[in-house]
C-alpha cells in the first residue's frame, strides 16, 4: 500500500511548464522593472536642480557627452560637470553597498547583517579618517580607498573570529558585535579627529563622516567604480555559492563547495566594495540592508535574481537619496547619508513588519 | 567498489569522540549506524562524507583518500543530508534540489535540460513532484526532509549518507524514506543511515554497525547485532528481542512500562 501509495504520487504530473514559466516571466517582469525605474530615476535626478532641464534635453546631452560639447543643449555643461558624475557616483555606489550588504547577509547566514549594522563601515570610516587627518590622501589617490579597505577587512575578520570562539552567528549575536564594533570604531574615529591639529581637516572629516556626494567628480567617479564594478562583478559569479551557503556550511560543503575559500572571497570582496565606497562617500547606512530585503520579499533568497535586483534597487534608492538631499530646504545643506537614513529606517520597518506577516502566515 | 574507513579518529573541541573505527560502506546496501546519545554516529556519518577531518586513520572511496579530492569531485562520488533540514532558503523546491547539481555544472554555465531532468526525477523518486514550485519555507518539515533527499539523490552519487532523516517525521513519511533508501541500494548506491530507533533499524537496513564511547563495538546482520545482550551492554536497558511479522528482529525494553495487560490487544476497532 506503501509502495503504491509513493508510486501514485510520483506519478502525479510533474511541475507543469506553465507554473515555472510564469514564475520565470514574473522574475524578468520585476528585474526589467527594476532596470527600467532605476533609468527613470537617474535620468529624471538630471534633470533636476536650481537649474531645471528637461528629460530630452538630458538624452540628448548623454548620447553626446563622450564628445564634450553637451549636444548643444543649454546648460549642458550642468549635466556632463556636475550631475552626471554624481549620479553615477551615486548609483554605483548604492549598487555597491547594497550587493556587498547581500553578500554579508549570505556570509552570516544573517538578514540584519550589513557594512553599517555589522560596523564595517565604521571600520572602512576609521582607516579614512586617519588618512585624511594625516594628510595622507594627497600622496596618492589610492591611499583613501586601501586604508578604507583595511579598515573594513579589520572589522569583518575580528566580528568573524568572534562569531567562530561563540559558535554564533544568530541574528542578536551579530547585531549585538555590530553595535560593540560600532561603537568602538566611533570611540576611534572621535579620537582621531579631536586630536586633529587643522581645524579645516576636522571639520571636512565630521562632514565626509554623515555620508556625502555634494563634491563628487569623475575622479571620484573613477575611485569607486573599479572596487564597486570588480566587486560587483566577482560576487555575480559565484551566485551558486551564495545559495549553498543558505542552507548551512556543512550542506554546502558536501554539495561540493569549498566553503572556505567562499567565505574568505566573500569577507574580501565585500571589504573591497565598502572601502571603496566609504572611502569617497563617508558612511552611508541602510543602502545595504533596505535593498536585498526588499528584493528577497519580491523574488525570494535565489542570489541569481537577488544581486542583480539588489544592485538596481540599491542604486536608485540613493540616486533618489541623492537628489532629495540636492533639493531639500536649506539651499542643499543636507547630507546624502542622513537622507537615507531618514528614508531608510521607516522604510525597513515596514519591510520587517510585512516580512513577520508573511511568515506568519506560511506557519 | 565501496566507501571504507580505516582506524579513524575524530577529536572536536579537544575531546576525542571517535577512535579506531574500521568500517566499509558496499554499494548495494543500507548500513545503519547505531548507538546511544553521544556515541560518534553523526561525526562517523560525517567522516564518512569527508566533511571532519580525522586526526588518525582515512577514509577512501573507490581507492582514493577523501581527503585528495576537490570537493566537486568528492561530492559527485558522496551526498550527504544533515539531520538539521531548517533551510532558510527562500527558494523553490525545485531550485533547493538544483543546488545539487553543483557538482556536476561548470562555472557560470546555464542549467541545462540534463540538470532539469535529474531534478525532475530526483523528485518523483521522493514522490514530491508537485511540491516543486512550492516554496521550501511553506513546505512541513517531513516534505523540506524529502527535499534535502531529493537534492542529495539529484548528485547522482555512488554514496548516500544520511543523519537521522526520519527523525522529524510522522510514520507515513518515516516509511516513505526507508522505501527510497532500499530503491536507491537496489539501484547499486551505497546507503549509510544513522538511525535511533534500534526497530527501524534492524527492518530496513542490511548492516548495522554499533557504536559505543567513540569505537565500533559491534557490525554485522541486524539478527547479530540487535540481542538482549548487546543492548544491555550498550544502551544499559533491560530488553527481549524477538521477531516482527516480517521476521525481523524487534526490541522490547522490559522497563519502565504501564501495568501488565490481563488480556492481549485487540487490535482497535473491528
Amino acid at each position: 500500500m506503501l509502495v503504491a501509495d509513493v508510486v501514485s504520487e510520483a506519478s502525479r504530473p510533474a511541475p507543469e511548464v506553465g507554473t515555472r514559466a510564469a514564475r520565470r516571466r514574473r522574475r524578468t517582469g520585476v528585474l526589467f522593472g527594476l532596470a527600467g525605474a532605476t533609468a527613470a530615476v537617474f535620468v529624471v535626478s538630471l534633470g533636476l536642480g536650481p537649474v531645471p532641464i528637461a528629460p530630452g534635453d538630458i538624452i540628448t546631452v548623454l548620447l553626446h557627452a563622450h564628445g564634450g560639447d553637451a549636444g548643444g543643449v543649454e546648460n549642458g555643461l550642468v549635466i556632463t560637470q556636475l550631475r552626471l558624475p554624481r549620479a553615477l557616483l551615486a548609483l554605483l555606489a548604492g549598487a555597491g553597498l547594497a550587493v556587498a550588504g547581500a553578500a554579508m547577509q549570505a556570509y552570516f547566514r544573517n538578514p540584519l547583517a550589513e557594512p553599517g549594522v555589522t560596523g564595517v563601515a565604521s571600520g572602512a570610516a576609521v582607516g579614512a579618517v586617519t588618512v585624511i587627518v594625516l594628510g595622507a590622501g594627497a600622496v596618492a589617490a589610492w591611499v583613501l580607498p586601501v586604508a578604507a579597505f583595511i579598515g573594513a577587512a579589520a572589522v569583518l575578520v575580528v566580528i568573524q573570529l568572534i562569531a567562530l570562539v561563540a559558535r554564533d552567528r544568530s541574528p542578536v549575536t551579530v547585531l549585538l558585535l555590530g553595535i560593540a564594533m560600532n561603537a568602538f570604531c566611533g570611540a576611534v574615529t572621535g579620537a582621531i579627529v579631536a586630536n586633529a591639529d587643522d581645524s579645516q581637516t576636522v571639520r571636512g572629516a565630521l562632514f565626509w563622516l554623515q555620508g556625502d556626494l555634494t563634491s563628487a567628480s569623475w575622479n571620484d567617479l573613477a575611485l569607486v567604480a573599479v572596487p564597486a564594478v570588480l566587486g560587483i562583478a566577482c560576487l555575480s559569479g559565484m551566485t551558486r555559492e551564495l545559495n549553498a551557503l543558505l542552507l548551512g556550511d556543512e550542506t554546502a560543503e558536501s554539495m561540493g563547495v569549498s566553503v572556505a575559500r567562499v567565505r574568505a572571497a566573500l569577507l574580501v570582496l565585500s571589504a573591497v566594495i565598502v572601502g571603496g565606497v566609504v572611502a569617497v562617500t563617508g558612511v552611508i547606512g541602510f543602502v545595504g540592508l533596505v535593498a536585498p530585503h526588499a528584493v528577497r520579499l519580491m523574488l525570494g533568497s535565489d542570489h541569481r535574481s537577488l544581486l542583480p535586483g539588489a544592485a538596481m534597487l540599491g542604486g536608485m534608492f540613493l540616486v533618489a537619496a541623492d537628489t532629495v538631499a540636492r533639493l531639500a530646504p536649506g539651499g542643499g545643506s543636507w547630507q546624502t547619508g542622513i537622507v537615507t537614513a531618514l528614508v531608510g529606517a521607516p522604510v525597513f520597518v515596514v519591510l520587517v513588519l510585512r516580512t513577520r506577516g508573511i511568515a506568519r502566515r506560511a506557519a | 567498489m565501496s566507501l571504507v574507513a580505516r582506524d579513524l579518529g575524530v577529536d572536536l573541541d579537544r575531546r576525542r569522540v571517535l577512535s579506531g573505527v574500521s568500517i566499509e560502506v558496499h554499494r548495494g546496501e543500507v548500513l545503519g549506524l547505531i548507538g546511544p546519545n553521544g556515541a560518534g554516529k553523526s561525526t562517523l556519518l560525517r567522516s564518512l562524507g569527508g566533511l571532519v577531518r580525522p586526526v588518525t586513520g582515512e577514509v577512501a572511496i573507490d581507492g582514493s583518500r577523501l581527503s585528495s579530492l576537490r570537493p566537486r569531485k568528492r561530492a559527485a562520488r558522496v551526498a550527504y543530508v544533515a539531520q538539521d533540514t531548517a533551510a532558510a532558503a527562500d527558494v523553490t523546491a525545485a531550485e533547493l534540489v538544483l543546488m545539487g547539481r553543483y557538482a556536476h555544472r561548470r562555472r557560470l554555465s546555464r542549467t541545462d535540460t540534463s540538470d532539469e531532468e535529474v531534478v525532475r526525477d530526483a523528485l518523483e523518486a521522493v514522490g514530491i513532484a508537485r511540491l516543486a514550485d512550492r516554496a521550501v519555507p511553506s513546505l512541513s518539515g517531513g516534505e523540506r526532509q524529502l527535499v534535502q533527499i531529493a537534492r542529495a539523490l539529484a548528485q547522482r552519487a555512488g554514496m548516500l549518507l544520511l543523519d537521522e532523516p526520519t527523525s522529524a517525521l510522522d510514520v507515513r513519511h518515516q516509511l516513505r524514506v526507508f522505501e527510497i533508501l532500499r530503491a536507491r541500494a537496489d539501484a547499486g548506491v551505497g546507503v549509510a543511515v544513522v538511525l535511533h530507533d534500534l526497530n527501524d533499524a534492524s527492518r530496513y537496513c542490511d548492516r548495522l554497525a554499533v557504536l559505543h564511547r567513540g569505537r565500533l563495538v559491534a557490525h554485522g546482520a541486524p539478527e547479530h547485532i540487535i540481542t538482549p545482550e548487546r543492548i544491555a551492554a550498550v544502551y544499559r536497558i533491560a530488553a527481549t528481542v524477538d521477531a516482527d511479522v516480517f521476521g525481523y528482529p524487534h526490541i522490547h525494553p522490559t522497563a519502565p512500562h504501564r501495568a501488565p495487560r490481563s488480556a492481549a490487544p485487540t487490535g482497535g476497532t473491528p
